[in-house]
């Protein structure tokens, strides 16, 4: 039995202790800007864990460009170049900023994360995050089979370790927004099994906010439970603040922020990934962050303590949910088979996703309820609605409900000013 | 946005992302934005390395070439992109134009650098009217492209994500 890597085991005792854990994200150039960070996050008044979000370069594995950017602009830098850093650095790095009462997830986006993996075991990071699915097929070119096969191999490199990093499956967050939930969940329970099946025991499953509360406890509920059946590990489930396009008023990106922390609570949500004010117009400085921590994690107090608030909707996702698992896991031997095959055969196919290896022959729409819903199912197991094609305007209708909807409550319903 | 019917002719253009930019919704988003104004686009996705947008553009004789990105490294890799692009003989008066997020501190970046590069346009989110606006002057730059203006006269404006 290998020993419990510091991040399950903190998200373990906050949760026993009532407490929500509430994360940014976070990445810096410059090592003395993400020293600070980190240092900020950690000294918020919240129950905080740290993030370290890689730069693109560095996720793009185009190292000779992330140590040029280094050099000459670090500050133009979108993220943190841990290759571009080097292993003794970013070392000393987590070694000063990280500890057991405050574990540091390492965020990178690659669908080939091999030497990723690698440089991680070797500076000690307590957890990273993403998945052969949902680190693919919205973030690049690289072939389904061959980030199954990179993922593969780096889940065994970090299984192998003394103490095995925490592993996050990204599946939940398919595209940030406008996917149905039955389908989030289908895959974030598959790359959570696929995350089990290489060796990995410390894992959670993602759910990223969407635009409707009841549907949003509907599906927490239900990849709770699809979890529940298919992991034999330990798991927790980390809810995201809403990832799409955000509004444009401060006003707004609280109440959004607020719902989604409320959610997190009301789901039985143990972790919280939040967004910022900033998050519509630019990356977001550390005070921002820190902001929207201290905010999140204040919501999550009070909402803890009181019986009201939405319902649960009982529109049989659990049930779409756990047939599009089993009806992957029918097509191959191994989990990675399994994915690999079912979105050949459109058996899974995520709406609007233009990677090569998704058939991109369904379509989601919002229904009269305000809800997600498939108005063409493709060749996938669900149940849609009649589809009239999308205009690039009602694609922009239907990207930027939150943003109306939120900026609109601001308008008629102000907030007083809180910080 | 409205889908209407355009005057001109009917423009093939190539979309993409850019090399370390991941973001998709704006490429989505773009491709309807000119099929429903009429034209037909090739969509090359997001983290589109320089050299297959080149040869994209060498093999299909597009009439515009259209970069979006909102990943906050757009000065950096739309340079590097268009330098490349303009070094081709046979694509040194491609109409191309650039838009989105392009520097990471939401500054307005529809500066000389790009323009100087060899892009025809460049739309910043960041420039006064937003998005939105962008969008406009895009529709507009695209209307005289569809004319027959082999060249767009540079304007500062914000891109379509």
């Amino acid at each position: 039995m290998t020993a419990t890597d510091r991040f399950t085991g903190f998200v373990d005792r906050a949760h026993a202790a009532g407490r929500l854990v509430v994360q940014p994200r976070m990445g810096f150039g410059e090592l003395h800007r993400m020293r600070a960070g980190l240092a900020a996050v950690r000294e918020a008044d919240a129950t905080t864990v740290g993030t370290v979000t890689l730069d693109s370069y560095t996720r793009c594995l185009d190292d000779g460009t992330a140590r040029r950017a280094l050099r000459d602009d670090p500050a133009g830098l979108n993220g943190f170049p841990l290759l571009a850093h080097g292993v003794p650095a970013v070392r000393a790095l987590l070694q000063d900023c990280s500890s057991a009462g405050f574990p540091v997830q390492i965020r990178h986006g690659t669908p080939r994360p091999l030497r990723l993996f690698r440089a991680m075991a070797e500076v000690g990071t307590d957890a990273t995050e993403g998945g052969p699915v949902s680190y693919c097929l919205p973030y690049g070119r690289v072939p389904l089979a061959r980030a199954v096969a990179e993922w593969s191999a780096g889940c065994e490199l970090l299984a192998a370790q003394p103490v095995p990093p925490h592993m996050e499956t990204f599946g939940g967050c398919m595209l940030g927004q406008l996917c149905p939930p039955s389908l989030l969940v289908a895959l974030a329970v598959l790359e959570a099994m696929f995350f089990q099946e290489h060796g990995l025991r410390g894992i959670s499953l993602s759910y990223a906010q969407q635009i409707h509360q009841g549907q949003d406890l509907e599906a927490l509920a239900a990849l709770r439970r699809l979890a529940g059946e298919r992991l034999s590990t330990t798991h927790h489930i980390v809810l995201y603040t809403f990832m799409g396009v955000f509004p444009r008023t401060e006003d707004g990106s609280r109440r959004l922020l607020a719902e989604s922390a409320r959610l997190a609570v009301l789901g039985g949500a143990e972790r919280l990934v939040v967004k910022t004010q900033a998050e519509a117009h630019r990356i977001p400085t550390v005070e921002e962050n820190v902001a929207a921590l201290e905010y999140a994690a204040s919501v999550a107090a009070t909402t803890a303590g009181s019986a009201d608030g939405p319902r649960a909707t009982s529109s049989g996702l659990y049930e779409e949910a756990r047939t599009l698992v089993h009806a992957a896991l029918e097509t191959g031997r191994t989990i990675g088979d399994c994915l690999v095959r079912a979105f050949a055969r459109g058996v899974l196919d995520v709406p609007y996703c233009l990677h090569p290896d998704n058939a991109n022959r369904a379509r989601a729409t919002i229904d009269a309820r305000s809800m997600l819903g498939w108005s063409r199912a493709g060749g996938m197991p669900v149940t849609s609605g009649g589809a009239a094609p999308v205009t690039a305007r009602h694609l922009t209708e239907l990207l930027t409900f939150n943003r109306r909807r939120f900026d609109r409550d601001a308008r008629r319903h102000p907030l007083r000013s809180a910080s | 946005m409205n889908g209407r019917a355009f005057a001109g002719r009917r423009l093939h253009v190539v979309v993409s992302g850019l090399s370390s930019d991941a973001h998709l919704w704006n490429l989505v988003h773009l491709q309807l934005f000119l099929e429903d104004l009429g034209h037909e686009v090739a969509n090359l996705g997001n983290t589109t390395p320089d050299a297959t947008i080149v040869e994209a553009c060498r093999t299909g004789r597009p009439d515009l070439l259209v970069i979006s990105t909102v990943n906050g490294h757009g000065r950096t890799d739309g340079l590097r992109l268009i330098r490349t692009l303009r070094a081709v003989p046979s694509l040194a008066a491609l109409p191309a134009v650039i838009g989105g997020k392009l520097g990471i501190d939401g500054r307005d970046h529809a500066d000389a650098r790009l323009l100087a590069a060899g892009y025809d346009a460049v739309f910043d989110d960041a420039a006064e009217g937003g998005p939105e606006s962008g969008l406009v002057r895009f529709e507009a730059f695209l209307g005289r492209q569809a004319a027959g203006h082999s060249r767009g006269r540079p304007t500062a404006g914000a891109g379509a994500a």
